[in-house]
């Protein structure tokens, strides 16, 4: 039900809402209410009519019980492609106010047909964007973390410039608040390697080696590997939508205009956050999943507890504890400059905010555990 | 029909509306009724509650206490169904634009037409189109972004949006503010022609005391949580108390009546 202009004060059961057109000789009858919700129905019969090759025609409007812009609209582009068909068009009928509706449209709403032409690149250009567009992303990565580390150096030597209480802030939701979750996953990790690993174990009497595969596979690589990735898509995934909506906002150019620089006051905090804040929760993942494992052996393999510990001491070294927790800082460095990078990627709309969001957190996994893979390649060259 | 409230005169009716933020009092039992076919303008200072009273005109937002009725609707407690029937008939300009950042200009004012009617896409282009040239938008903008827009373009094409189905109730909050003088005059015009051939009925929020002289049919005045005054703008600065006065009667006030 739209507003319009009532033409008539027919009685209500006469009124037609369904608008129509029909065409005899060359006198174009409309009829009903000529509204937004009900106009269809004309279109269609407008766009079926065989018109006269010349001469006149007359459009009469008595009939039409109601009128709004798109009637009015739909009348003047009919008039005006029948015009331009070299017919002489002329418009009768219409009360005095849809008149006064009429020629203001006619006058102010623009010419018919003519709508903003959508720029459509053909393949190969769109090929050559995308690839210099990916390519431009990567060296704006590059960049970016270039200049993180340019702001970051002078902040070395005198750490007091630093916003600490926004890295207590930052410290406590991307550290604190995720140790349930870490605990959960790692714990239940430990489990399912314990559970996997011990049945293999039994079938050759070597239950007590259940110390040797939790530990070292907990240690070495499942525990920083689980904290970075749940780090990834709790904290990446956040810091992105932040930015990104700061940008969006313009409360990124508002800090610039402040002489504030956004990496110092936005990225850095983070970076340091999340650089205390990962190798603290991957030494709480290694607990809860060696304990995890501890009760998985205790529970299948009947392996006490104090047993267990001791082998574990045996197992594994101090350094193969450390080449997993030394692994923690550069994974939060991997996620903090992605998260932060593809925040500032953002343009323009909300939209914009979930895609770099969704790009952010898989590229950080995808970076972690390719880290990952150089790093246990490194190591093991290097004999550790 | 609309179910019998063709006849009925009033439009909106706000009857001991109370609204609190926590302990923050906004609106202390206010009355207020929209006719069919007027243009009223709610002014009021910074702050004072205009807005809110807007938001829970167009069922956004809950009063405290009290009732609103819209277009013979009670707004306060519809289920969905008709709420969104409701809604169809209502356009709504935000203060600050609220176009989807995703969609281009035209893609923004033709969506309403997309869901709502059957007409062809390339009608629908058209007619969105038109609703831009009608708010004084270039055809060239219909292909930009929100976000590429001036803040005048996106007030604009935010107004397009909202008459797009040519609601007989819409709301408008400060459609002038942000806008050079030229685009201004054109926007009250705009007001002004849609309501004579339209006969549509605008609740209008204004700072702007020019487009309010110009404009509106009645106004009234929100401030310590309750409406000051109500009437036509010459009556309104008739008036005597000092908050009043000083609303209308600053130098702006006094420029736009001609006085000097
Ligand atoms: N969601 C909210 N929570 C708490 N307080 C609110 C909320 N929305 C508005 N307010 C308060 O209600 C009061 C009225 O706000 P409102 O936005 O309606 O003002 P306004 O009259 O539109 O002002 P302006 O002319 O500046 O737009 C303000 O004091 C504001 O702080
Ligand atoms: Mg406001």
């Amino acid at each position: 039900m739209t507003c319009g202009v009532f033409l008539h004060s027919l009685p209500k059961d006469r009124r037609q809402t369904l608008a129509k057109v029909s065409l005899e000789a060359d006198v174009l009858r409309g009829s009903g209410e000529w509204t937004v919700f009900h106009l269809h129905a004309v279109e269609q019969s407008l766009s079926n009519l065989s018109w006269p090759g010349t001469g006149t025609v007359q459009i009469d409007m008595h009939d039409v019980s109601a009128l709004d812009t798109a009637g009015a609209w739909l009348l003047h582009r009919t008039a005006f492609q029948l015009t331009q068909t070299g017919l002489s068009v002329f418009i009768k009928g219409l009360s005095p106010k849809a008149q006064t509706l009429y020629e203001y449209v006619s006058r102010r709403g623009g010419v018919p047909g003519q709508l903003p032409k959508a720029v459509r690149p053909g393949p190969i250009e769109r090929i050559g964007r995308s690839g210099i567009e990916e390519l431009n992303k990567n060296i704006g990565l590059l960049a970016f973390i270039g200049e993180t580390a340019a702001t970051a150096a002078p902040l070395l030597l005198s750490p007091l410039r630093v916003r600490w209480q926004m890295v207590l802030r930052e410290l406590g939701e991307a550290g604190y608040k995720a140790l349930p979750i870490v605990g959960m996953l790692a714990f239940l990790l430990g489990v399912v390697i314990a559970y996997q690993g011990g049945d293999q174990l039994r079938l050759y009497g070597a239950n007590i080696f259940i110390a040797d595969l939790v530990g070292l596979s907990m240690l070495r690589e499942l525990a920083p590997l689980i904290a970075a990735i749940i780090v990834a898509g709790r904290t990446g995934s956040a810091y992105t939508a932040q930015i990104g909506t700061m940008k969006v906002t313009d409360e990124i150019d508002a800090l610039r205009t402040m002489a504030i620089t956004p990496i110092e006051w936005l990225v850095i905090p983070k970076l340091i956050a999340l650089v205390i804040a990962l190798p603290l929760l991957t030494v709480y993942a290694d607990i809860m999943g060696i304990f995890g494992g501890m009760v998985m052996a205790n529970v299948m393999l009947g392996l006490s507890m104090p047993t267990f510990l001791d082998r574990l001491v045996e197992a594994v070294s101090l350094q193969s504890y450390l080449t997993g927790l030394g692994k923690a800082p550069v994974f939060a460095i991997i996620i903090a400059m992605v998260g932060c990078f593809q925040g500032f990627q953002v343009a323009g709309s909300a939209e914009s905010v979930g895609r770099q969001t969704t790009i952010s957190v898989v590229q950080s996994i995808f970076w972690v555990i390719v880290i990952d893979a150089l790093f246990s390649v490194a190591f093991s060259q290097l004999g550790l | 029909m609309l179910a019998g409230t063709s006849n009925n005169k009033l439009v909106v009716e706000v009857k001991e509306m109370t609204t609190r933020f926590g302990d923050k009092l906004v609106h202390d039992r206010i009355n207020l009724n929209v006719c069919r076919g007027e243009i009223l303008a709610i002014v009021g200072g910074s702050g004072s509650g205009k807005s809110t009273l807007l938001r829970e005109m167009v069922m956004l937002q809950k009063p405290t206490s009290g009732s609103v009725r819209v277009l013979g609707e009670d707004a306060t407690g519809l289920a969905d169904a008709p709420a969104l029937a409701l809604r169809r008939r209502i356009g709504v300009l935000f203060q600050y634009g609220a176009l989807f950042g995703g969609l281009t200009v035209l893609q923004n004012v033709a969506a309403p037409l997309r869901e709502h009617t059957q007409l062809s896409h390339a009608l629908i282009d058209e007619i969105a189109m038109m609703k831009l040239r009608l708010t004084g938008l270039s055809p060239d903008t219909g292909a930009l972004f929100p976000s590429q827009l001036s803040g005048g373009m996106r007030k604009r094409a935010a107004l397009s949006r909202a008459i797009a189905l040519d609601p007989e109730l819409l709301f408008l909050d400060e459609p002038t503010s942000g806008l050079d003088p030229v685009t201004a005059d054109a926007l009250d015009e705009l007001v002004l022609q849609l309501k004579a051939s339209l006969g549509l009925t605008i609740v209008i929020v204004t700072h702007d005391i020019d487009s309010l002289w110009r404009v509106a049919d009645r106004a009234v005045l929100l401030g310590d949580s309750c409406i000051l005054a109500a009437g036509t703008v010459a009556e309104i600065v008739q008036s005597k108390d000092s908050r009043i006065i000083s609303f209308f009667q600053g130098p702006r006030g006094r420029a736009a009546r001609g006085i000097v």
